[in-house]
């Protein structure tokens, strides 16, 4: 049975990244991406990685494919003008897929990765009761804490420079400057002259 | 019983196909992000087999800082995306030559 269902993953899988790298239109690809996303989710909760699987779904599913899909919109692309030269380039893709291919699948049915490594075997069992959710936590926040916080970093930085990076300042906007508001004298706004008092003829 | 090796080949063909995706849409940035995250997706999908197979909770660990990573990267190669539209209306990647000698 677990074998049917990693078989069906298996080929909806290898099927959707195809449709990634071959569909015409990039909204297509984005959504053959999501499909992707989804069965290797899939396949992790088969394996047994409830927690990861869960956050696949969230993280790339919810948040990075959604601004994936807002982009791709958004922009007004002429699709012909991207994909001329696409026949041209497609047999050295291919045959880079192909030699990429088969010099992972030499290294691990050929080799086996060594005799160390039991690449038959079943997985680690784990008991019923345990929880991939805890264990994970109990690493992450003892021994890995540090990069932990780091990664936080590094997302608050995403954060910044994303926004940085896209906002742009409108010409004619009717706003208020603060810093000449506050630093304006006033010699600069009120002129007091001198003059003679005129007299009535 | 799913083996270890099945799992290998899987995220070895995932690996072939998303680089095959670099080479033939080399033009198109948005479809070369996405065989990014592609390539990131097969290389996840070894860390979560060896470390399910070899009994060991590091390697889920790693995946959620790569998991990490590739989101802020994904955030911030798409802003750079959206202002490079803005500045020259395309997005192929031969338009951009500017720093060619």
């Amino acid at each position: 049975m677990v074998q049917i269902l990693f078989y069906a993953f298996a080929i909806v899988l290898v099927a959707a990244a195809l449709g990634v790298i071959t569909l015409r239109n990039p909204v297509y690809s984005a959504l053959c991406l999501v499909l992707c996303f989804f069965t290797s989710a899939a396949l992790w909760l088969l394996i047994e990685a409830e927690f990861l699987a869960i956050v696949l779904v969230l993280v790339y599913v919810g948040a990075v494919m959604v601004l994936f899909l807002f982009v791709v919109m958004m922009l007004d692309i002429n699709i012909e003008e991207l994909r001329r030269g696409f026949t041209r380039y497609a047999w050295l893709g291919a045959a880079t897929a192909a030699v990429l291919a088969l010099e992972i699948l030499g290294v691990v049915i050929g080799r086996g990765l060594g005799a160390s490594m039991n690449m038959k075997g079943g997985m680690v069992p784990v008991a019923a009761t345990a929880s991939n959710t805890s264990e994970l936590g109990t690493v992450l926040y003892t021994k890995y804490v540090y990069p932990f916080e780091l990664a936080a970093m590094l997302l608050l930085v995403a954060i910044i420079a994303a926004i940085v990076l896209t906002m742009r300042k409108r010409r004619g906007l009717k706003v208020q400057d603060i810093n000449a508001q506050v630093a304006v004298r006033a010699e600069d706004r009120v002129r007091i002259i001198k003059m003679p008092v005129e007299k009535r003829e | 019983m799913i083996t270890l090796q099945q799992m290998l080949v899987l995220s070895g063909l995932l690996f072939a196909i998303a680089a095959a995706g670099i080479f033939i849409n080399r033009k198109n940035v948005i479809l070369l992000l996405m065989c990014m995250e592609l390539l990131l997706l097969s290389a996840n999908f070894n860390f979560v087999a060896f470390s399910r197979y070899l009994g060991n909770i590091d390697g889920q660990v790693f995946v959620f800082f790569v998991l990490t990573v590739a989101a802020a990267e994904a955030a911030i190669g798409l802003a750079i995306l959206v202002v490079l539209f803005r500045e020259r209306r395309s997005i192929n990647v031969a338009d951009i030559s500017s720093l060619k000698g």
